[in-house]
């Protein structure tokens, strides 16, 4: 009986010891979790940035659209209506090309034609990145102002306020307040999008496990531990979403 | 004060309005009548350039609104519009409501907008919900404050499309009580509704609007005791 225990025991300490050992080599030995950290400092200012900078492509491309469509009603030509609805045409193209094409391949483009001079290729990731997502983002914010009634920016303008004022202090922030939850899955979609830079060598979190797992050989640390600290990345911009939400939330009815 | 002008309106194929010529005069409170799809709306609408009319002319004290590249905005200011379903800002306060567009436009400082926005409140009994929202309120409040959301831009007409359409019948009355207020206070309103009681009251000249056009118009008591136009006598006949 206690050779059965002893065996048990045996067993459970050299896999701790196993365990220890493994996470001493993967965070440990050569200060290898410098590697984890520089690229959890790149995953973070990649999104950020790709973040930032699809909204406001986002926005700008939603904005245009919208002022297109106004236009359109209107049948007098001007030039002003002319190259408004020729920008519209253009950026509903960019949003074509931008959802038709695999975001690998366009990383690639961005870093090794447009941009190939660019030695920093954190910048050139949140680019490729930003120009991605202020496609999708468009598509988002496009519905979040449909969503507001007509009866807003026709109020808006019997006041005599002027269509773009009517936009950014009304439209928009109720149909930001609308479309919270689907911004919320583009900033994950980014977050987790990114952990393809590796393509251009970029180091993020992803290529930092990749690069320790190839010198210890022992996966499960390098890998457990980046999708925890992806999934708490997660879970935080969910909280904060969430909490930006009710905040939002105070002038409806209750 | 306004002059329209064989005024047409069509949404595709469907005309709207078939020809409207008519001159609004400073003082005058003007209300139009008229079954549904009749095009009151449109021609109320069309005033303020909330729909671009096909055809036709609207002159606003002198200016033709409908030339190319005419001060649409800068006429709104003057001109206030209430509509069917109030139209609030839902994420705004009530005092923001009403003082946004004359703080954006630059017309007021924050401290005069909203010393003129309180004024108006207290006008209303309303001076304690300056800071709740919109969906706080019942549908005779909402709709009051949007009456005096356009008031704080000192329009010069003020238009009012079917105002308590969408109210229930006990808050119709404290609607109607404030804009026969403005009407004892001078203001000139073209007012699009179905109180036929109110518009007998409160207007200086009835019109019936039908298919498009102006069938008939008069001052309030012949119009409704005496009415000449077949579709008229049978438009009141149904309604009174």
């Amino acid at each position: 009986m206690s050779n059965v225990f002893d065996n048990i025991a045996g067993r459970m300490s050299s896999f701790i010891e196993n365990l220890v050992t493994q996470f001493t080599r993967t965070f440990i030995v050569d200060n290898r979790w410098k590697v984890f950290l520089n690229g959890f400092r790149n995953t973070l200012i990649i999104t950020l940035i790709a973040a930032a900078i699809g909204v406001v492509i986002g926005v700008i491309i939603a904005v245009v659209h919208y002022s297109a469509v106004q236009m359109k009603k209107n049948k007098r030509m001007t030039l002003l209506k002319a190259l408004l609805l020729a920008v519209d045409k253009v950026l509903s193209a960019y949003v074509a090309v931008m959802r038709g094409s695999p975001l690998a391949i366009q990383l690639m483009i961005m870093a090794f034609v447009i941009m190939r001079g660019f030695s920093d290729k954190v910048v050139v990731a949140s680019v490729a990145f930003g120009l991605n997502s202020g496609a999708y983002v468009s598509e988002v914010i496009r519905g979040g102002i449909g969503s507001v009634d007509i009866g807003q920016m026709e109020a808006g303008r019997s006041l005599g306020l002027p269509q773009l004022t009517v936009m950014r202090h009304i439209i928009l922030p109720q149909a930001i307040k609308n479309i919270l939850p689907a911004l919320c899955n583009e900033g994950i979609a980014v977050l987790k999008e990114t952990a393809i830079v590796g393509l251009i060598s970029v180091v993020d979190l992803t290529r930092a496990s990749d690069l320790v797992r190839s010198r210890t050989l022992a996966p499960f640390f390098p890998l457990v531990s980046v999708g925890i600290v992806y999934f708490l990345l997660v879970l935080l911009l969910s909280t904060a979403v969430g909490r930006l939400e009710r905040r939002l939330g105070k002038s409806d009815r209750h | 004060m306004i002059d329209i002008k064989d005024l047409h309106k069509s949404f595709g194929k469907l005309n709207v309005l078939n020809g409207i010529t008519e001159i609004i005069q400073k003082g005058e409170r003007v209300v139009v009548i008229g079954p549904s799809g009749s095009g009151k709306s449109t021609f109320l609408r069309c005033l303020n350039m909330l729909e671009i009319p096909t055809g036709g002319e609207v002159w606003f004290e002198g200016i033709n609104l409908t030339a190319p590249g005419a001060d649409v905005d800068a006429m709104r200011q003057r001109m206030g519009m209430v509509f069917q379903h109030f139209n609030l800002f839902p994420h705004l306060t009530i005092m923001q409501n009403i003082t946004l567009a004359p703080i954006k436009l630059k017309l007021q400082n924050r401290e005069k907008a909203e010393g003129k926005a309180i004024s108006l409140l207290e006008r209303i009994g309303l001076a304690d919900k300056a800071g709740t929202y919109p969906s706080m309120l019942s549908g005779g409040q909402k709709q009051r404050i949007a009456i005096i959301r356009a008031l704080a831009m000192n329009p010069d007409v003020m238009l009012f499309d079917e105002p308590t359409s969408a109210l229930d019948p006990e808050m119709v009355g404290e609607v109607l009580d404030l804009i026969r207020e403005l009407a004892d206070d001078g203001m000139t309103m073209v007012i699009v509704t179905h109180e036929m009681a109110f518009a007998k009251e409160v207007g200086t000249r009835v019109m019936f609007m039908d298919e498009g056009q102006i069938k008939e118009q008069n001052r309030p008591v012949p119009f409704f005791d005496a009415p000449q136009h077949p579709r008229l006598k049978e438009f009141l006949s149904k309604v009174l």
